[in-house]
């Protein structure tokens, strides 16, 4: 495929995900700081936050899983949660750790156990979307040609 | 209570980011490095303390505020009872779940997460404009 065929697919890509909520206006603001001094900061910065998000779930698995559930210690956890996704736009995780903490407060097991199901296939989804858009760079740049930035 | 910017020889300001996440003190650095800052970060209240108890300044602190052991309200008050006078900012998610009294603890400013463009050209003049006498 030639590189203005692969540019329009990336655009149109990025496009969509800002369309379905799953990105926000924070990830224009990361993309933004990305330049010559600094090429690969977004997708160093994202890679941090798949780590650090599967560590949180682990960590929030084993804890909704215990016989008797420390709930401050889950609301910690997904106040955490919310500070990493939110810090880099991944907004439908964000919210979904919103509806979390609410049962947290009420110390509601079962709720928590859905929230959790909840937050583990929003992060999923977002990280497949962003992982297919890294692809999409990593084509262009193979191609040859330059990221464009979507203009909002 | 934020620090007077004494020089204006110096280029670059110095800012401290406090925060045990590593994606938040990642993001919170690349965006002061953007606007002219200079970063450190540490992953703790604790870890702020003994680094500025240890002697090195800052003219500004970046601090979460919910963080295990010692939060952030918790270091900004140790801070300014050291006689620290650097601008300290609270930045952290759900602000009004937080029972605390961020400006009582010492702090001068607090933000909501996420950090952004806005904020650091937004303190980093503050920083300037306490330059002009």
């Amino acid at each position: 495929m030639e590189v203005g065929q692969l540019q329009r697919r990336f655009l149109e890509y990025t496009a969509s995900l800002f369309n379905q909520g799953l990105l926000d206006a924070q990830f224009q603001q990361l993309q933004q700081l990305q330049d010559e001094s600094n090429p690969d900061f977004v997708v160093e910065v994202v890679s941090l936050f798949f780590e650090d998000s599967e560590k949180l779930l682990n960590d929030l698995t084993i804890a909704i899983g215990q016989q008797t559930v420390d709930f401050k210690k889950v609301d910690a956890y997904v106040h955490q949660f919310k500070g990493s996704s939110s810090s880099i736009g991944a907004q439908r995780v964000r919210n979904a750790c919103i509806a979390f903490r609410s049962f947290c407060e009420e110390q509601n097991t079962e709720a928590c156990m859905r929230c959790l199901l909840q937050l583990k296939q929003e992060y999923s989804l977002v990280k497949d979307k962003l992982q297919d858009l890294f692809r999409l760079e990593q084509q262009i740049v193979e191609a040859g040609g330059a990221i464009p930035m979507l203009e909002y | 209570m934020a620090k007077k910017v004494k020089s204006s020889n110096k280029s670059k300001l110095s800012a401290l980011v406090v925060d045990d996440d590593g994606v938040c003190r990642t993001v919170h650095c690349a965006f002061l490095r953007r606007h002219g800052f200079e970063t450190s970060s540490v992953e703790s209240g604790r870890q702020a303390v003994d680094l500025i108890r240890s002697g090195q300044k800052f003219d500004i602190i970046f601090m979460d505020i919910i963080m295990p052991e010692m939060n952030g309200v918790q270091a900004t008050r140790a801070l300014r009872a050291m006689g620290v006078k650097s601008m300290i900012v609270g930045i952290d998610c759900d602000l009004d779940y937080i029972n605390e009294d961020f400006m009582q603890a010492g702090m001068d400013r607090v933000y909501e997460k996420p950090m952004t463009s806005e904020i650091a050209i937004s303190v980093h003049q503050a920083l300037l404009n306490n330059n002009i006498v």
